[in-house]
């Protein structure tokens, strides 16, 4: 008997639904077959806290007396540049930005010990932090800078808008080269020295709705440690790569926009990161309620590590000469297990996702909605999936004409 | 048997002196150096490990101790903030001595004092800043 979502919140309301996470749901469905379990269950949670380089937020940070455009002009949060086309006082600070003096990978490897996610999680922190503006002057906001403190509760907008998060899948980075090199995927070292991963697996939010049959654009989430939504498919969202009969994708394919109420937030689950010799980042936590509406749902959120296969990929060459080509397939319960094979050699593995603190927000989400505190949303629009043709481009790049009009 | 490890560090009159050396031939100890750094004329630090029998490490700790240098047990330069650790497993593959280590279910990291190196590979990994060496 299939359920609609309207029935689950009742049931919510009534603290009476049934809600596992995507851990949990694996057992059940292996004890009581799927069909039971899809009758029983009506939620099942998900979770993720990774390094996410496309988040970051904006703010109206109010308007000066004498006024100030600093839209067209500059703004800093503590040192550490926010983009400023917009109107007068709002900006948006992206997690990988960096202060203008920062050496970057001048001094090789750089550091990045400071950046837009730090000054994020300062922010969210309650922490005070210096902010910088200038504008060119008008007649209508004749004030050109503007120096002062500000604090994340005197904003008047403070929200988190991350443009791409919660990739579905992920590649497991290794290194064929002679040499250190350091990536977003981390410090890797020569000849196989180690093979970095990046996924929750059987607790990732979009691995457990492969084919985004119920999280949509506007579905309600755990963002950050506050609430949020899906806003939009994320970028790069590529959901026509090849799956496993489960519909599970075998490589990075699905991903999400979400957003929410920065103020909301805790500096538990938005922590800025420093990647030596690759820049910094945000690290987001996020939770996603999947609703057991039918079987296939059910069947879907009960994958297992096993099931859920990445590619290992070559980043001394392969990934930046974009060279097509895996070395190999590995999945989740053997990346887990802290070794893998490649090429005949054992390898030991790191995760940059953490899959504890993953844990940690599936168990947070199932209690909040066992205490009716967050009910589920109806996505107004489906995400493209599988079979929408979505087709995944490289930069076409065509020469820029150097006279103009001649 | 006896081992102990110890960070010197060493004012600029005592970089030439050959403290190692001494520890060696004067003490009958084995010396393993885990990591030097030295600047001519500033500063040098050097961490290393003696292991020998139990009297020659006291006898060559007194040495040392003799000298004017600054003395402390390795342990106390390593900080692993536990509060701020995700236990995201990132740094384990990369600790050369298992002083980082993950729990059998792949979910908890811990710190082994006793096994670090002060190699610093792991503040390099590490994107929160939750190993600190205290220098
Ligand atoms: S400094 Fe870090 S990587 Fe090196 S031995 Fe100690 S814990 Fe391991
Ligand atoms: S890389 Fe840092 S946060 Fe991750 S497990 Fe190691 S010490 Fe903890």
């Amino acid at each position: 008997m299939a359920k609609t979502i309207k029935e689950i919140n009742e049931r919510i309301k009534k603290g009476k639904a049934v809600v596992v996470t995507a851990e949990e749901v694996i057992e059940l469905a292996e004890k009581k077959g799927t069909k039971k379990a899809a009758q029983e269950v009506d939620v099942v949670t998900t979770g993720t806290f990774g390094p996410m380089c496309s988040s970051g937020a904006y703010f109206n940070f109010g308007h000066t007396k004498p006024r100030i455009k600093v839209g067209g002009g500059t703004s800093f949060l503590n040192n550490v540049p926010a983009y400023t086309g917009f109107a007068a006082v709002d900006i948006y600070i992206g997690a990988t930005a960096i202060p203008d003096g920062d050496p970057r990978n001048s001094v090789f490897p750089g550091e990045f010990n400071y950046g837009g996610g730090h000054v994020i999680e300062d922010l969210v922190n309650g922490k005070d932090v210096a902010f910088v503006g200038t504008g060119y002057g008008t007649d209508c906001y004749p004030r050109k800078h503007v120096e002062t403190l500000i604090n994340i509760k005197d904003l008047n907008e403070a929200v988190l808008f991350n443009p791409r998060n919660g990739y579905q899948n992920y590649n497991v980075a290794v290194n064929l080269s002679d040499k250190v090199i350091y990536t977003y995927m981390g410090m890797l070292q020569p000849r196989l020295g180690n093979a970095n991963y990046c996924s929750a697996g059987q607790l990732s939010p979009l691995l457990n709705d492969p084919l985004y049959k119920t999280i949509g654009i506007g579905t309600r989430i755990f963002l950050g440690g506050g609430i949020g939504y899906v806003v939009w498919n994320g970028t790069q969202h590529n959901p026509g790569v090849k799956r496993t009969p489960g519909g599970v994708p075998t490589s990075p394919a699905g991903t999400l926009a979400v957003m929410g109420d920065l103020k909301q937030m805790s500096p538990q689950w938005l922590k800025g990161a420093s990647f030596t010799g690759y820049g910094v980042t945000l690290t987001v936590g996020i939770g996603i309620p999947i609703p057991i509406l039918n079987e296939e749902i059910l069947v879907h959120a009960a994958v297992k590590d096993e099931d859920i296969k990445a590619q290992v990929v070559d980043y001394s060459q392969s990934y930046p000469q974009v060279q097509p080509g895996s070395l190999g397939e590995v999945n989740y319960s053997q990346l887990k297990s802290g070794t893998i094979e490649v090429n005949g050699k054992k390898i030991n593995t790191g995760g940059i996702s953490s899959y504890a603190k993953a844990r940690e927000i599936a168990q947070s989400l199932k209690q909040s909605i066992e205490k009716g505190a967050f009910l589920l949303t109806e996505p107004v629009a489906l995400l493209p999936s599988a079979d929408a043709g979505v087709t995944f481009k490289l930069l076409n790049e065509r020469p820029l004409r150097k006279t103009r009009g001649k | 048997m006896k081992k102990k490890r110890v960070v010197l560090t060493l004012p600029p009159d005592l970089i030439e002196q050959p403290i190692v050396y001494n520890l060696i031939k004067n003490h009958d100890l084995m010396v393993s150096i885990l990591r030097a750094n030295i600047t001519p004329k500033e500063q040098g630090r050097l961490v290393i490990e003696l292991s020998g029998e139990k009297r020659k490490v006291d006898a060559g700790m007194a040495y040392l101790a003799g000298l004017e240098i600054e003395i402390q047990p390795l342990a106390q330069d390593i900080k692993w903030h536990e509060d701020r650790c995700i236990h995201c497993t990132f740094c384990v593959p990369t600790c050369p001595t298992g002083a980082l280590h993950r729990d059998e279910e792949g979910l908890q990291v811990s710190f082994n004092k006793d096994k670090c190196i002060a190699c610093e590979l792991c503040i390099k990994v590490c994107p929160y800043n939750v190993v600190e060496i205290q220098f």
